[in-house]
């Protein structure tokens, strides 16, 4: 199981699981984009709340959702990144295109505008 | 440093692996690999940092080297003093300009959703990185790091 998602009023939350590599990264990106276009929901949050190992296939995974979000006219953020991910998030230039929270939550107040 | 890069040294210990190109062994390379090195004493924060470049060069041997069809991946990774050399080698189309492909944020498939970080990421990960590749023939990446603490470097001479 490397997703579990769910709606929360109108945000559709993906909480991934285990690591986030070339070989995890095919079937969550499909997972989502079917899930985002069967709801029609253009507000989505990312947990990493259960990542402890990503490479630049999760980079690629966060940049893709974003791009799906932003042509959706949606709002996108992440929440609840580990430690161990940090250096790779600052390098990847994510934190400068996304919001990240510490809290889910938060997250999800965030891309309902609240 | 540049002496085990060159084969200069005598290795105390290595391993080898071949296998097929196929993404579900790109856990297994990273976790094989940090099994063994495991034997130096590294750091949590090393061990991942060796993890993830091993696993970008697996991933770029599989969709670059290959282009996601078959071929064999073989990496050999040996162990002196505290310093841990890997080597991983396709027999895959290979890099035509490897100066460019270093650049950040350089990708030759941005429709595959790569976002060109790979080689950006292993380099700030390992403290060497060498790219051998020859069009048509493959592409040999070689990773140093030192783990454990003590850096080979600074060892006097
Ligand atoms: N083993 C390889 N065989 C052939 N070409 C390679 C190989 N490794 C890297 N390349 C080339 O170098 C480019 C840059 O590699 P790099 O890993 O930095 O980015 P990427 O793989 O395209 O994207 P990302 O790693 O961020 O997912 C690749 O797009 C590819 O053209
Ligand atoms: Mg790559």
């Amino acid at each position: 199981m490397s997703l579990q998602t769910t709606t929360i009023s109108g945000v559709l939350v993906a909480r991934l699981q285990g690591e986030l590599d070339h070989h995890a990264v095919e079937k969550i990106r499909e997972d989502i984009e079917q899930t985002v276009q069967q709801e029609g929901i253009n507000r989505l949050v990312l947990s990493f709340a259960n990542i402890h190992f990503m490479d630049s296939s999760g980079i690629g995974l966060v940049l893709g959702r974003l791009r799906t979000i932003q042509a959706l006219g949606g709002k996108m953020a992440l929440c609840e990144v580990q430690n161990s991910l940090q250096k790779i998030f600052e390098m990847s230039g994510i934190l400068k295109v996304l919001k990240l929270f510490p809290s889910e939550q938060e997250a999800i107040e965030y891309v309902r505008g609240e | 440093m540049t002496e085990y890069l060159q084969e200069k040294v005598h290795v105390q210990n290595y391993i080898r692996m071949q296998f097929p190109s196929c993404s579900a062994n790109e856990s297994f390379a990273r976790v094989a690999v940090a099994s063994f090195v495991a034997q130096l004493d590294p750091t949590l924060e090393e061990l991942t940092e060796l993890k993830t470049a091993v696993s970008e060069a697996v991933t770029n041997a599989i969709i670059h080297g290959y282009e996601n069809s078959f071929g064999e991946i073989r990496i050999e990774c040996s162990l002196y003093d505290q310093t841990v050399k890997i080597t991983i080698e396709d027999d895959g189309v290979g890099i035509e300009d490897v100066d460019m492909a270093r650049q950040p944020l350089y990708t030759s498939r941005p429709e595959l959703e790569r976002s060109g970080m790979g080689l950006t990421i292993m380099e700030s990960f390992v403290d060497r990185m060498e790219i051998q590749s020859e069009p048509g023939q493959g592409t040999r990446v070689t990773l140093v790091k030192s783990m454990g603490g003590q850096k080979t470097s600074q060892r006097p001479s």
